[in-house]
């Protein structure tokens, strides 16, 4: 299990979750799961056009995902940002397509861009990905108390002269380099998973926000791990196991959340959701 | 004369090609079906649940290739599962939603992973994953156009039906509960709507158009519009000139120098996009115009 081949894969899947496991966080505190599914998906219209011109995948998904990060950004100025998530999305891929129908032969190597294939990573993705990955974690560790203020409270953010408009950019920027870092490495699939289900059943256990953080990094180093091992033994595809314990992690989360609401008398204790949250 | 310019927009055999014929048909039918239900899904701000239900029926897709059942079934069975999980999962508040429709299509996308992985080992299929996720204008079949349009004149007829309550609802939950709407059960049809209606016109059209018609045209005519039956009108429209312009320049790319066609999903969501950008750009001009004051207006500057 922890044989040659499969060094790489435990190092960058430990990468993948603890990155996936800060940004995850604030993902789902602001309800950001579908610009965290959509910019992974930048990987295949990033590694299709890098493919034709024949430029480094890397570089072809980051010049995609910052480029599609700023253009939510700035069309979701204006209009719904789901909407314009959307539209972005669709556009990524149908450009992906356009560049795939000039050149076919690494079509199917594109295509496990979106589902993943970690077992075949090589010594020198693990470099830059770590890279990548650190600044993003840095990024989050420097805006930490306004992406936290403009997430939560986004009122407040504004009374104290936080503009959450260009927080909300800054934010798709890191995660679009949190998916650079992952993405070309794990697939599109495993780093929206990791991004979602370990952080939000985090959010289940605690309402800490420090702690929450932690344990979603934890949560997903464990679902990474126990994958990777279960995929070695049994052969079964990497991105199956992370969608499926990710999500089992929430559940196991949302019953926990619920059997203690029933448990205390503190009604509306559960979650840092302002809506739920207890008046000061 | 006449023929002449005819010729320089439509490419030779346009009108007479067979698939071009069944794409016209089937295209825009299920661009007035999704256009209708798109308004919907936008005014409610369910676009990440329209997206994901396509991207789920991947999972029906594969599934019903490894059982070797319609493909229709496993994606109707799919729309069904996923709509029941997300309201189960759901909460009321838009960004709890948010996460159950991330947790439940992370969930089905790792299950199409092992099933498409199934498949390939089973019957080394490459092509699978592209002719569900992408699908092509080109290639439906013609046998299949009455079922798609029935389906849509049935979704269309359930959007009528339920376009008062479903409305109400959507605009403001707190006034229609207090008038007495069931929002919550409503709320669970309108998904269950949706579901049916993106499994409909992704089977037909492919993932990525089905959620490219579903929430561009409805995002455009909304931003042209304030009047939810206009803009119902008017995204049937926008989706349908999306989707025959798309097909279109698609059939006539094939004739241009290099002679390379481009893909009809890319051209379709192409002229979606910028129609959108369009009106995006409009109203914001207009803002601005707004903003500085009336006599710029006045002089239609």
């Amino acid at each position: 299990m922890f044989a040659g081949f499969m060094t790489n894969a435990w190092i960058v899947g430990s990468i993948a979750a603890v990155v996936a496991g800060v940004v995850g966080f604030f993902v789902v505190v602001r309800g950001s799961a579908f610009v965290a599914h959509a910019l992974p998906q930048s990987a295949f219209t990033g590694a299709a056009g890098a493919s034709l011109l024949g430029i480094s995948t890397v570089f072809g998904m980051g010049t995609f995902a910052l480029a599609s990060a700023l253009g939510i950004a700035w069309l979701g100025k204006r209009g719904r940002h789901d909407v314009v998530t959307a539209l972005t999305l669709v556009m990524l891929l149908g450009t992906g397509e356009l560049f795939l129908s000039y050149k076919t032969e690494y079509a199917q190597a594109i295509y496990s861009l979106l589902f993943g294939e970690v077992l075949g990573v090589s010594a020198n993705e693990v470099l830059p990905s770590a890279v990548v990955a650190g600044v993003a974690i840095v990024a989050v560790a420097l805006m930490y108390r306004p992406l936290m203020l403009t997430s939560v409270l986004p009122d407040m953010g504004e009374a104290r002269g936080v503009r959450s408009h260009r927080m909300e950019m800054l934010f798709l920027v890191v995660v679009a380099l949190a998916t650079t870092a992952a993405v070309p490495v794990v697939g599109a699939l495993l780093m929206f998973s990791l991004m979602i289900g370990p952080p939000a059943a985090s959010r289940c256990f605690t309402d800490s926000p420090l702690a929450a953080i932690a344990l979603s990094v934890a949560l997903a180093l464990v679902t990474v791990w126990a994958s990777l091992a279960i995929a070695y033994e049994r052969n079964w595809p990497v991105g199956f196991l992370v969608g499926t314990i990710g999500a089992a992690l929430y559940v196991i989360g949302r019953l926990w959340a619920a059997w203690r609401q029933a448990h205390t008398v503190r009604p509306g204790s559960v979650g840092l959701a302002p809506e739920t949250a207890p008046a000061h | 004369m006449n023929g002449l310019s005819a010729n320089v927009v439509f490419e030779a055999g346009f009108f007479s090609s067979s698939p071009v014929h069944v794409a016209l048909v089937a295209g825009g039918m299920v661009a007035v079906m999704s256009g209708v239900v798109g308004v919907f899904t936008v005014v409610r701000g369910q676009s990440f649940a329209g997206h994901a239900f396509s991207d789920m029926d991947t999972t029906g897709g594969s599934a019903a290739f490894l059982l070797g059942v319609g493909t229709l079934w496993g994606f109707l069975a799919v729309a069904v599962a996923a709509a029941g999980a997300m309201e189960l999962l759901g909460v009321e508040r838009r960004r709890g939603r948010d996460v159950a429709t991330g947790v439940v299509l992370g969930a089905a996308l790792g299950v199409a992973a092992l099933l498409l992985f199934w498949d390939t080992t089973v019957s080394s299929t490459t092509g699978a994953t592209t002719t569900i996720l992408f699908g092509s204008l080109f290639t439906i079949s013609g046998a299949t156009v009455p079922a798609t349009v029935a389906f849509s004149l049935a979704i269309l007829a359930a959007a009528s039906v339920s376009y008062r309550p479903l409305l109400f609802s959507s605009l403001s939950a707190e006034m229609a509960r207090v008038r007495g709407v069931p929002v919550r059960l409503v709320g669970a049809g309108f998904l269950l709507m949706l579901a049916l209606a993106v499994a409909l016109s992704a089977i037909t059209v492919g993932a990525i158009l089905s959620t490219a018609l579903l929430i561009g045209p409805a995002a455009t005519a909304l931003r042209l519009t304030r009047r939810p039956a206009a803009a119902m009108g008017a995204a049937a429209g926008i989706g349908l000139l999306g989707v025959w312009s798309g097909i279109l320049v698609a059939y006539d790319s094939a004739q241009w120098p290099g002679h390379h066609g481009w893909p009809a999903s890319f051209c379709v969501v192409a002229v979606i996009f910028v129609l959108y950008l369009v009106a995006d750009l409009q109203g914001w001009t207009r803002a601005k115009r707004t903003a500085t004051g009336q006599d710029r207006m006045a002089r239609g500057g």
